[in-house]
């Protein structure tokens, strides 16, 4: 990392959380390419090496989502179903809702929910859905 | 005319690094706010903002991000340039195509910024680089009210 940085702070690495067995990743304010495209990859790492089942990332900090952002969170949703776990998107406002579509990118893969909590509730509903032996069937 | 105690005059910002996109981003922002641009509006044009910086550090190998207010009285608005000196637009039909990419991207940079604005030139000349700018004019419709959305 060596460029200039305009804003003190808005280098450091996303945290991830971990609550039980779901990722939170809360996504705020200034976001680098950079630092987004390292969060993929943590992501991924967290999701293979751990007993995650879901992720949920939480745009309601962030005031805009363009393509390349965008982008990411498509591929970090595909990445957690190849490592099978859910991802859900939420806290989206209406002003990115409304640009992201009009930009021609409405993350057709991605589940979604308004907030936090709507977002973990539903993946408790796919967990308690899935078949037991299903979710089982690789341990 | 006595102009209006004016904080918002024309600035040039560099655009070398993922970081000056941020504070293009974070520039075209305050210049909407203070015009009086509304929430939707405004993460419209900083988004085609962040599109087109893009671009222009990653197909043009860096450059430079005017923003300039403009008025057409009794309109108000923000013009926005983004100029490099790389290596152009060869078709700039096919670069302004929905899902046309070269960049490894979604290619929606060109084609998307396009629609949230509502004025959109291109000026390029293969091997000398390019020139991209955008205009969008505050509307007249009551704007979502802070903190309402």
């Amino acid at each position: 990392m060596t460029f200039p940085t305009p804003f003190p702070g808005s280098l450091a690495a996303v945290p991830v959380l971990v609550l039980g067995d779901t990722l939170l990743v809360s996504l705020q304010g200034e976001l680098h390419d950079g630092v987004a495209e390292q969060l993929q990859q943590d992501i991924a790492h967290r999701v293979a090496h751990s007993e995650a089942t879901g992720v949920v990332i939480d745009v309601s900090g962030v005031d805009i989502v363009d393509s390349f952002l965008g982008r990411v969170i498509a591929e970090i949703a595909a990445n957690a179903r190849l490592l099978a776990a859910r991802t859900v998107l939420c806290g989206m406002g209406p002003a990115v809702a409304i640009t992201l579509a009009e930009l021609g990118l409405t993350l057709p893969g991605v589940v979604t929910a308004l907030d936090v909590d709507r977002a973990f509730e539903l993946l408790r509903q796919d967990a308690s859905t899935a078949a037991p032996g299903e979710a089982a069937g690789c341990t | 005319m006595t102009p209006a105690s004016d904080p918002v005059t024309a600035t040039s910002l560099p655009i070398g690094s993922d970081a000056d996109l941020a504070w293009v981003r974070h520039q075209v922002r305050r210049f909407a706010a203070e015009l009086g641009f509304g929430l939707v509006q405004q993460t419209k044009l900083v988004t085609a903002a962040s599109e087109l910086a893009r671009n222009t550090l990653i197909h043009g190998g860096g450059g430079e991000a005017l923003i300039t207010p403009v008025t057409d009285a009794p309109a108000r608005g923000l013009r926005l340039s983004f100029s490099d000196t790389g290596p152009g637009i060869r078709d700039v039909e096919l670069a302004t195509t929905d899902g046309y990419t070269t960049g490894g991207g979604l290619g929606l940079g060109l084609s998307g910024a396009r629609r949230l604005v509502d004025e959109f030139t291109i000026d390029t000349t293969p091997g000398e680089g390019t020139v991209v700018t955008l205009v969008a004019w505050v509307t007249g419709v009551p704007a979502a009210r802070p903190g309402s959305g």
